[in-house]
């Protein structure tokens, strides 16, 4: 039961571009990223997009579907109404390289930025042990599968391309966030180098990140709220700063 | 054309899936320079796909595993055609691969006493999966992922570079693996993004870029799964071994064509799943073989009780090895017992809570709900076979992860051969990619310090140069993807599942044909991001791997794990004796017969005789072992 | 330019390209919240019409001023003058800063407004007006960060107004053991005040959620697993709430102006 449908995909790299109408086949069961490799395969063998796995656990096929940050794979064909004109372009928070696909290089540089994991030096292969409840927290987190679509949708950085320098985004607030809770890791400082280095504070907390992400991760309730609370716990407690201020009178 | 790109490092790792990772952390760990070369972004490799878990006798969950117990399901699992030493390298080594993953972060669930969680798993004696939930192998890419983040940011403290000793290229698709004077030497590839080319010089090559699935119609495997390492391995001089062996996953997504393949994760079945055809019939009571016929409950009471009562009963027949109930699931449609669109019912939603399906099957409830418009908890899944993982692979010393008859050539991973024999257990994939992508990095780093590193002549660089242009050369001649869809109905038709002889025969030919009109693809467009482009090459690479799997299953004239013979049915003590071996002369695959190296004693003697009797000939087993 | 406009970025020339109602929930926020700031802008000068027959407006409570109706303060306590500053002060003015500010600072009314009011973004994927930005990391912004204290002052508040509710059961001659629709009004409004602030973002943190090991406080983790339920529904109570507030000030209103009649069940 193939039904035609009409797609808009833009095409062009970083000089110029454009939206291009094309109509193409789907079938029952479809998602916009089938008929993106129909599209491929019949009329533009040339298209630029990315892809890997096709069920939704890689992140590869992150674009934007009439305005909305998507996983290609995940975008059912029957969510639109018959007729409907589809939209399909890359994502607009990162520099263009070819069609549907963009440099997503930023990201890999903000992972870079913050600091891994460090793992108690007295427990030795196998001696680690922690409770479920303590791990939760850290395992939603760690559902991400890196499409970068909240990195994608977040204002700070699409509105603001200046902002790129200092602010990590959402993806990596859940992974400090992650490291903040995890039940053995040593480093201590990472509440105030979130909020000194990484650009905590940017965040408005609009919520759009937990809107686009596909794990269903809720970024901001669960890792970028209570960051800033913890920020707050170290830097803008008056009743701890006094605390803080008579511990170190005595001690000295 | 712009200039071509040149590096130099001590070791190259090609691939950067689970396997690839952790032989390059190893290698720099090792004090060498490493590069890693991926073919999509970095952490997008098919690793994530990996659900249920990493086999590992820690003995966490029940105290009575240790890794001999893990060593003699492996070998089962694999019909005794595994290469003892690897299984046995694997068996012990993998409790050590996954305590480090969690002293460099990863987050298993958990036991009660706070130790890491265990699962059950098809094949496997006791609960011996390490996971989470159901997204294990992400987990493991990444955790590896942000290793070698850490140690390029503790380059970037010392060199003042975070890309001073290891660094990942994304995005590069290597066409040609160069050796100079019969040595290992570099490298040749293009970046995806821009077309422009880029040499490697190495001394040493760690190939460790998983599968073949995509030379296949049904799979669980996603584009990249193209066979190129075995490719890269056979044109450089290296051999395959029992490439006939593919492991169909019984259980893959049938329903909508579009997912048609997509893994539906053992776990399903381990944490109580049911399989039933259109009748409403448990159907793998039918289905169990004499070899494993006191290990599994052939009633559904006594299988009931197993998730209970684990010790004093057998388990159930969903949790026999794959290829059996791959072929149990494919026998039960061919008699007319399927559903409509070719599959069988899979259900959890009759035996087990919804919440408590959400919290352990996460991902799978996702995706039949997202994908399928399933609710997993108040239905049935469909599901039938789906081609998921290449047991043959390329041929490696067991210790050293060294390709035979290459010098500074590695493999790991799904790439190599010979660890699963001639069907892999769920779960020791994962474990398999920690403990010989480790050796690979020792390996390689151990003959990296040995030897000189020779240059990459000129000669080579205009020949691997010349080859990339081809396509572009070409005009008006064949399509890649048609010529790739033609490929994999082929495949799909003649050498799936069942086979036969002279199906086989009329496959090889074809696959021939195929490939003498492969040479004039001719490509659209320019070299930038260009998938035509890309898959002109991946074609070459899955023809040659379509060739060996055919010529090494019409040699071999039985039925044994992933290799299903219409008309040789039952499995021959004789054939358990011998490897394929698959080499490249230029034109075309070899496969010629080598013995498989024999069990020496003291692991002969971990096996029950009478279990042995099973797969041996009554001569080896009066030899009991080899020394 | 910049943003989705910048040079290296794909070229297209509209703000978003998004097919649905996207402006519909910003456009509804701001009326329904610009609604509110009007007339609680009006009640709050009014200084008048907040208290009748045991029934005292969460607008005016506590009621600190000299100039309070005897009956709506704490036990006639008075501790401000009528005139601060020279000025003749509502009651209202006085402690309005308080719920005022914990609803500003509060996370899910941040999100509400920033969206609404401030368009940054105005939705998700629309590009926002603002050439520049700079979140909540300067003055005045960066006081957001006192949302913690405004939790404290708000949970006194939720004990006055619970104390408030409770008179609320007394009839006009001053004996308990009475109901009328007012009590159920004040009820009500109590209520959703303390689900809002029990389900808040803040609350969640200080009862567990800044906690490293929840195996060690057992009790916490309960009650942290409990608000974190409530917290998913922390954008509801606070609409709930706002209106329940609303609404009880203006039944009040009524009834202190002679407008409504304060039925009496028993």
């Amino acid at each position: 039961m193939a039904r035609k449908v009409n797609l808009r995909i833009w095409r062009g790299d970083s000089t110029s571009g454009s939206l291009q109408n094309v109509e193409v086949d789907a079938n029952e069961g479809e998602v916009v990223l089938d008929v993106i490799h129909r599209v491929q395969a019949t009329q533009m063998g040339d298209l630029a997009v990315r892809w890997n796995c096709k069920a939704g656990k890689c992140g590869s096929c992150s674009m934007e579907i009439n305005g909305k940050p998507r996983l290609a794979c995940m975008t059912r064909m029957s969510s639109f109404e018959e007729g409907e004109e589809i939209t399909v372009t890359p994502l607009r928070a990162f520099p263009v390289i070819k069609d549907l696909v963009t440099d997503v290089s930023f990201n890999y540089k903000k992972a870079l930025e913050i600091p891994a994991y460090e793992h108690p030096a007295d427990l030795g292969p196998g001696e680690a042990r922690m409770e479920q409840i303590d791990v939760e927290r850290s395992q939603e987190f760690r559902k991400c599968i890196e499409c970068f679509l909240c990195q994608d949708t977040c204002h700070v950085i699409r509105d603001h391309e200046e902002n790129k320098k200092s602010f990590a985004g959402p993806r990596f607030f859940i992974r400090i966030a992650e490291l903040d809770m995890h039940p053995l890791d040593m480093l201590k400082n990472r509440k105030r180098t979130a909020q000194e280095e990484h650009g905590l504070g940017m965040c408005n907390i609009t919520k759009c990140c937990t809107e686009v992400c596909p794990e269903h991760i809720r970024i901001t309730d669960n890792a970028i709220i209570p960051m800033k609370e913890r920020v707050v716990d170290v830097k803008y407690d008056p009743a701890r700063w006094l605390g803080s201020k008579i511990r170190r009178r005595e001690g000295s | 054309m712009t200039e071509l790109e040149r590096y130099k490092y001590d070791v190259l790792v090609i691939g950067a899936g689970g396997a690839g990772l952790r032989a390059a952390v190893e290698a720099r760990e090792a004090g060498l320079r490493v590069a890693i070369i991926c073919k999509s972004l970095f952490g997008k490799a098919h690793t994530v796909m990996a659900e249920g878990g990493a086999a590992a006798s820690m003995g966490n969950v029940n105290s009575g595993d240790n890794w001999q117990v893990h060593f003699r399901d492996t070998m089962r699992g694999g019909k005794f055609l595994n290469h003892y030493r690897m299984a046995e390298l694997h068996a012990k080594e993998s409790p050590d691969r996954i305590y480090e993953l969690e002293m460099w972060g990863a987050l298993f669930d958990r036991t009660k006493e706070g130790k890491i969680s265990q699962r059950n798993f098809g094949g496997h004696e006791y609960p011996r999966l390490a996971h989470v939930g159901d997204r294990t192998g992400l987990e493991l890419i990444r955790t590896m992922q942000q290793k070698i983040v850490q140690l390029q940011q503790k380059d970037a403290r010392e060199y003042g570079d975070a890309q001073a000793n290891i660094r990942v290229f994304a995005e590069l698709t290597i066409t040609e693996i160069i050796k100079e004077s019969g040595k290992i030497a570099g490298a040749y590839g293009y970046w995806r993004e821009g077309g422009n080319e880029v040499l490697f010089e190495a001394p040493a090559v760690i190939i460790a870029t998983g599968g073949v699935g995509k030379t296949f119609k049904i799979t669980s495997n996603s584009w990249e799964g193209t066979g190129d390492g075995h490719a890269l391995a056979l044109k450089a001089g290296a051999n395959l071994v029992d490439m006939e062996f593919l492991q169909f996953h019984p259980t893959g997504m049938v329903w909508p064509p579009s997912v048609r393949g997509i893994l539906v994760t053992e776990s399903v079945r381990g944490e109580g799943g049911v399989l039933t055809n259109t009748l409403g019939e448990r159907f793998m009571f039918k289905y169990i073989p004499e070899v494993f016929k006191d290990k599994y409950a052939d009633n559904e009471e006594e299988a009931d009780r197993w998730y209970l009562d684990q010790d004093n009963n057998r388990r159930p027949p969903e949790l026999l090895p794959r290829d059996e109930v791959a072929r149990a699931i494919n026998s039960e449609v061919k008699a007319g017992r399927g559903t409509e669109h070719g599959g069988v019912f899979l259900d959890v939603s009759k035996r087990i809570p919804a919440e408590v399906i959400k919290k352990r099957l996460p991902s799978m409830w996702h995706q039949f709900y997202e994908l399928a418009g399933v609710d997993i908890t108040k239905e049935a899944m469909e599901v039938g076979p789906t081609c998921h993982y290449v047991m043959g692979g390329v041929e490696v010393e067991p210790d050293t992860a060294a390709a035979v008859g290459v010098p500074g050539l590695y493999a790991a991973g799904e790439v190599a051969g010979g660890m699963h024999g001639s069907n892999r257990l769920g779960g020791n994939s994962l474990s398999d990619l920690l403990v010989f992508g480790r050796r690979a990095g020792m390996g390689a780093a151990a003959y990296v310090k040995s030897v000189t590193a020779v240059a990459v002549s000129e000669a080579s660089v205009k020949a691997a140069a010349d080859r990339i242009q081809v396509p572009f050369t070409n005009s008006g001649g064949e399509n890649a993807y048609s010529l790739h869809q033609e490929l994999q109905e082929i495949t799909h038709n003649l050498v799936g599942i069942i086979r036969t002889g002279s199906e086989l025969k009329d496959a090889i030919a074809k696959i021939a044909d195929i490939r003498a009109r492969s040479k004039n693809v001719s490509v659209a467009g320019d070299r930038k991001f260009n998938p035509g482009f890309h898959l002109a090459f991946d074609l070459d690479n899955m023809l040659l791997v379509a060739e060996s799997t055919a010529k090494s299953a019409i040699e071999r004239e039985e039925s044994r794990g992933g290799h299903t013979r219409d008309d040789f049915p039952g499995m021959n003590d004789k054939w358990r004796q011998v490897n394929h071996i698959s080499s490249f002369n230029g034109q075309e695959v070899i496969v010629r017969q080598q013995a498989l190296p024999a069990i020496p004693k003291e692991l002969f003697d971990l096996f029950d005789i009478h279990e042995l009797e099973k797969y041996m000939t009554p001569e080896e087993i009066a030899k009991g072992g080899s020394n | 330019m910049s943003g989705v406009f910048s040079p290296s970025r794909a070229e297209i020339k509209e703000r978003t390209l998004r097919t649905d109602k996207w402006w519909l929930q910003p456009l509804a926020t701001f009326g329904v919240l610009f609604s509110f700031v009007i007339y609680a802008t009006f009640r709050a000068f009014e200084g008048a019409n907040y208290y009748a027959d045991h029934l005292i407006s969460p607008f005016y409570s506590p009621c600190l001023s000299e100039a309070c109706v005897p009956e709506a303060t704490i036990g006639g306590w008075t501790p401000i003058s009528a005139q601060v500053f020279n000025f003749a002060l509502s009651p209202a003015l006085i402690i309005l800063i308080f719920p005022l500010g914990f609803r500003m600072t509060c996370y899910y009314y941040r999100k509400a407004y920033y969206r609404a009011f401030w368009m940054s973004p105005p939705a998700c994927a629309v590009a926002e007006p603002h050439k520049k930005y700079t979140g909540e990391t300067r003055q005045p912004l960066i006081l957001q960060n006192a949302h913690r204290w405004f939790f404290y002052a708000g949970l006194i508040f939720n004990i006055i107004l619970t104390y408030d509710a409770i008179i609320s059961f007394k009839n006009k001659e001053g004996e308990w053991g009475h109901m009328s629709v007012g009590s159920l009004v004040l009820v009500f409004s109590t209520v959703m005040l303390w689900m809002y602030s029990l389900s808040c973002h803040t609350c969640r943190h200080t009862i567990g959620g800044r906690l490293k090991h929840f195996s060690k406080h057992p009790i916490r983790y309960k009650a942290w697993t409990t608000i974190s339920k409530l917290n998913h529904s922390h954008a509801l109570f606070a609409w709930i709430s706002l209106f329940g507030v609303a609404f009880a000030d203006i039944y009040v209103r009524q009834v202190a102006s002679g407008a409504w009649t304060n039925f009496y069940f028993f």
